[in-house]
């Protein structure tokens, strides 16, 4: 791996340190805009894990995994948990598994807000830990 | 446009099913990716061509204008696009594995150290 | 409901039985008896009932959309049926108690032989064909179990497989016959198809449902040329012989006939097929079991005997014949239960059970032999026994039958001649004369196995003496369900002087002088080489060739198909496809009209997909791995500005995104992956780009096909006009994924997650 981090042009490491905070935003207006324009959890979950294999490529592997912070295993089960929690909310109102609930005002920012949503959230959240736990499981080798 | 789709579609297939047929393991994953662009664009192509014309309820409006492009071949090509990565990762992942293991990207080959 | 309740605590006994025998030990058999007993009481209390003409008939529903329900019937037949199988399970379970007493497997015994009762129940007391079809399958299940159940000898396993292959190819047969019953009639409720049986015999599904049915009935009740498994079943321990080979699962077949007796019966069909097949199995039953000197062989080829009987009397159809027919089956349970149960006290007390090495054991075991005596007796149709009312009733059956009484009055004395001297054979050479063993502690086995034969003879006579308790109403209600009107029936032992006792007479004579020529026959039958002739032309040759060729096929098929080469494979599938798929294709449109729609294209599109096709070339072509993943990449990035310029913003995103990704996997991993080789040779490779220009062809060409005629899609209007208000959404495509298809979705993901960690366990967990 010595040789190949000194490869890694300056470019490539300036441009990502600005681009990955960029990038993530991003990949959060994408999830949460998607509900109405094109968008969405698998392409903000998407954008957000190109930004950080990217990131994994300019500073390595470990550096990638500190910025994250969580285990990207651990991101793969809390998004799986969240969609189905999503649809268990409805559950408990009697209503069949996965039916979508929605609070009555728009809030702020994020409008309308609801169960599908949060279901989206999971999505994001798998789609990121899933590519994420490839990359980095490759990029360790 | 759609005719000329279907014969992209039928180019698609044919080099991927021949990629596929190659005795090199690594040809095996290249047709794989060409086989799941076919039918990600077949299934697009059924659902008959519409430009420029996403299915989005512009604002103020109800529901969808006509013309669009049916919204359902796309949501699902759109989760077969993501779990064609899944796939795709996970056989070259395993392709590796079995390449350190067994030391050649012969098919032939490999059929030999099954038997042994 | 609580009949059902009660099959599934039999079942649930079943389950739990191996860890109650640890708990019970010496006293289990009669301790698991008592559930037996239970249910003996409980359908003698809906006897009266049933008998004053009032059938029971539960439904729970199933899968009600497909008519499949858990329903059931409870009329005349089913009781009959019922309480034989209770009755004489309870016995049974109390002496197989004994009879495998520290028998390491006797836990499992009782697992399979509760499994067998409650699945036999559940056959007899179904109300709907396909849930009574599942409890058919179950006692073959059961029974293959139980013949194997000395499973460390060969013998045994071969002959439970050869039972299970039988009346399973049987059961297939019988399960296509009854959904075309199903279908004709619009129902598979047996109690409304009992109400409609002039529309179904003129239906045009009649005659092949009729030849599945029978044929299923025919291999479940060994009729010729199915009947070999039967003697071969004798590898089960005796009790088994005794409860499911003579008593109850080898008449499933005589009980589906005589259910749908009047649904399918009358017909000059059924009375070839059934009737006829019956009288030769009656026949040559009959023949057969002069033959073998193992006890229990003879009475299992005396059992095919009966069975034929039955169905030829069954076949028949008349209100004689189906009182006989009931008598019998009545009368054979007991006599051949009990005689099974002897065969085996005494095969458990000796260690023998060669007919010619066993004489004079009256003396030593009195209980036995008078039950073994009463049994014979029946079995010969001897008064005062149930077993000579119903031969008299057969008789009378056969001299008032519509064609060719004579005949069959003559082949009736024949067969049952044939039984009586098999009866002495069985019943009383073992017995009587000289004592042959000198062993010297022979005594009277345990009470628990002479307490079922002395029973079960002891009943053959009482039920005859009178009738009228027992006998008479349970037969008068069995026969009303068999011809479909209420009948009464009344048993007598005499009858007076009339044709039937002069044959009777004769059968007697007839039998005292088989019994007497038997050794002499079998010297004649030695002589013809008749054993080798069966041997090599026999049905069971038949099943042996048939099971060689299965065999030879299955084995020609894997390495034709299943060479292990991955391309041989695809290239197989392809094949198929392109035959399949291709031979179907019809393309409506003429050329030109196709032309106009390529010359709609915009230039842009034509370049990008040029560009595509050049990368696909490129990818195949290209002997660089690097340049390879480069093309396929383009091959994507072209494939998301077609999404992007025919209105699918989220699919472009979203392929950007994934080529990306993949273009950053690729190159992660390329290195250490081997570098392209030509390892194909020319022949090869025009061998693989013609069948793929072939299937790419007729992708091609399919798709045409499917694009020359109009979409009209319903979902996608219901998805325009909803998402918004129901769904609360403007892009329809998030809407779909998150919550019209919410669930699809969840599934999408975890597939996604499955991959992750196949990925991580395949570069992470290694056992070194």
């Amino acid at each position: 791996m010595e040789g190949k981090e000194a490869m890694i042009s300056l470019i490539l490491s300036t441009a990502t340190r600005y681009l990955l905070p960029l990038l993530l935003l991003f990949s959060i207006f994408v999830l949460l805009r998607g509900h109405n324009e094109p968008g969405g959890g698998f392409v903000g979950g998407l954008v957000a894990s190109a930004a950080l294999a990217l990131y994994s490529i300019a500073y390595g592997v470990a550096a990638a995994r500190r910025m994250l912070r969580i285990d990207p295993r651990a991101l793969i089960g809390v998004g799986l948990l969240i969609a189905i929690g999503s649809g268990l909310l409805s559950m408990a109102r009697g209503l069949p598994f996965l039916t979508g609930l929605w609070v009555e005002r728009e809030l702020p920012l994020l409008g309308k807000v609801g169960t599908p949503m949060l279901f989206d959230v999971g999505v994001f959240l798998v789609v990121i830990g899933v590519v994420l736990t490839i990359i980095f499981a490759l990029s360790e080798e | 446009m759609d005719v000329v789709l279907a014969i992209a579609v039928g180019g698609l297939y044919a080099a991927g099913l021949y990629m596929m047929m190659r005795r090199s393991i690594v040809k095996l994953i290249i047709g794989l990716g060409l086989l799941s662009h076919a039918s990600n664009l077949l299934i697009f192509t059924m659902g008959r061509l519409i430009r420029g014309r996403p299915p989005l309820i512009a604002p103020g409006a109800e529901a969808l204008a006509e013309p669009y492009a049916d919204p359902l071949p796309q949501a699902l090509i759109l989760t077969a696009i993501v779990i064609g990565f899944g796939v795709q990762a996970f056989a070259v992942v395993l392709i590796k594995r079995v390449y350190e293991i067994v030391g050649t990207d012969d098919l032939d080959q490999m059929k030999r150290t099954d038997e042994l | 409901m609580n009949l059902i309740l009660g099959l599934v605590l039999t079942f649930l006994l079943a389950a739990l039985a191996p860890r109650l025998h640890a708990l019970l030990k010496e006293t289990s058999g009669w301790v698991f008896a008592m559930w037996p007993l239970a249910w003996t009481i409980v359908i003698g209390s809906l006897a009266q009932q049933v008998i004053e003409g009032d059938s029971v008939y539960i439904r729970y529903p199933w899968m009600s959309q497909l008519g499949v329900n858990l329903s059931l019937y409870v009329d005349g037949l089913s009781l009959l049926f019922a309480l034989l199988i209770s009755g004489i399970g309870a016995l049974v379970l109390i002496y197989s108690g004994s009879y495998l007493k520290r028998h390491r497997y006797l836990g499992r015994f009782y697992l399979f032989i509760l499994l067998f009762m409650g699945s036999m129940l559940g056959l007899v007391l179904s109300g709907n064909l396909i849930s009574m079809f599942v409890f058919w399958e179950l006692t073959s299940l059961s029974s293959y179990f139980l013949i194997g159940f000395d499973h460390e000898r060969e013998e045994a396993r071969r002959a439970a497989l050869q039972a299970m292959v039988v009346t399973g190819m049987g059961g297939l047969a019988l399960l296509a016959g009854l959904l075309l019953l199903g279908q004709a009639g619009g129902t598979l409720e047996i109690a409304a198809l009992l109400k409609q049986g002039e529309t179904l015999r003129t239906s045009p599904h009649y005659l092949p449902a009729l030849a599945l049915i029978v044929i299923g009935a025919f291999t479940k009740s060994a009729q010729v040329p199915f009947h070999f498994w039967l003697p071969n079943a004798m590898e089960a321990p005796t009790p088994v012989s005794a409860y499911l080979h003579s008593a109850t699962m080898v008449k499933a077949g005589i009980y589906l006939l005589a259910r749908l007796s009047p649904v399918l019966g009358g017909t000059a069909a059924w009375q070839l097929m059934v009737a006829g097949g019956g009288l030769v199995t009656m026949v040559l039953g009959a023949i057969m079991a002069l033959g073998p000197s193992d006890l229990k062989r003879i009475l299992a080829y005396s059992t095919v005997s009966t069975l034929g009987t039955l169905t030829f009397l069954i076949g028949l159809g008349t209100p004689l014949a189906a009182k006989a027919a009931m008598a019998l089956l009545l009368a054979h349970a007991m006599y051949k239960g009990a005689l099974f149960l002897v065969a085996g006290a005494v095969d458990h007390e000796i260690g023998i059970r060669d007919v010619r090495r066993l004489g004079g054991l009256g003396q030593f075991m009195p209980v036995t032999a008078t039950a073994a005596g009463m049994a014979a007796l029946s079995m010969a149709g001897l008064p005062p026994s149930i077993g000579f009312i119903s031969k008299e009733l057969l008789y009378e059956a056969q001299l008032h039958a519509l064609h060719s009484p004579t005949l069959l009055a003559g082949t009736g004395v024949l067969a049952s001649g044939l039984l009586v001297a098999v009866a002495g054979i069985v019943g009383l050479r073992p017995f009587f004369g000289h004592p042959i063993h000198r062993k010297r502690h022979l005594h009277e086995p345990p009470l628990s196995l002479w307490l079922g034969p002395l029973l079960l003879g002891g009943a053959g006579i009482a039920l005859a003496i009178v009738p009228e308790i027992a006998a008479s109403p349970l037969i008068s209600t069995a026969v009303s369900a068999v011809l479909g009107k209420p009948t009464v029936v009344e048993l007598r032992l005499w009858h007076g002087p009339n044709p039937s006792l002069a044959l009777s007479a004769l059968t007697v004579i007839a039998g005292a002088g088989f019994y007497a020529a038997q050794p002499f026959l079998l010297d004649i039958a030695a002589r013809a080489h008749l054993k080798e002739w069966m041997a090599r032309w026999g049905p069971q040759r038949g099943y042996e060739r048939m099971l060689q060729g299965l065999n030879a096929l299955a084995t020609a098929q894997t390495r034709l198909l299943q060479s292990g080469f991955l391309r041989f494979y695809l290239m197989i599938i392809v094949l198929t496809t392109i035959a399949l798929v291709g031979s179907t294709i019809i393309i409506p449109e003429p050329l030109s009209r196709w032309l106009s729609r390529i010359v709609d294209a915009r230039p842009y599109e034509l370049i990008i997909v040029v560009l595509m096709g050049v990368a696909t070339l490129m990818a195949v072509l290209t002997s660089s791995r690097l340049a390879a993943v480069a093309a396929l990449g383009i091959v994507g990035y072209g494939v998301a500005l077609l999404y992007m310029l025919f209105g699918a913003p989220d699919l472009a995103m979203t392929q950007f995104a994934v080529e990306t990704l993949t273009v950053i996997l690729l190159v992660l991993v390329v290195y250490r992956l081997p570098r392209f080789t030509r390892l194909s040779g020319r022949s090869a490779r025009l061998r693989d780009t013609a069948l793929a220009l072939a299937a790419g062809g007729m992708m091609t060409a399919l798709m045409l096909m499917v694009l020359s005629a109009p979409l009209k899609s319903r979902l996608a209007p219901f998805f325009a006009a909803n998402s918004l208000t129901l769904a609360k959404g403007r892009n329809v495509v998030n809407v779909i994924l998150v919550d019209f298809r919410a669930l699809d979705t969840l599934g999408e993901i975890t597939v996604l997650a499955v991959a992750a960690i196949g990925v991580y366990a395949l570069l992470k967990l290694r056992t070194e």
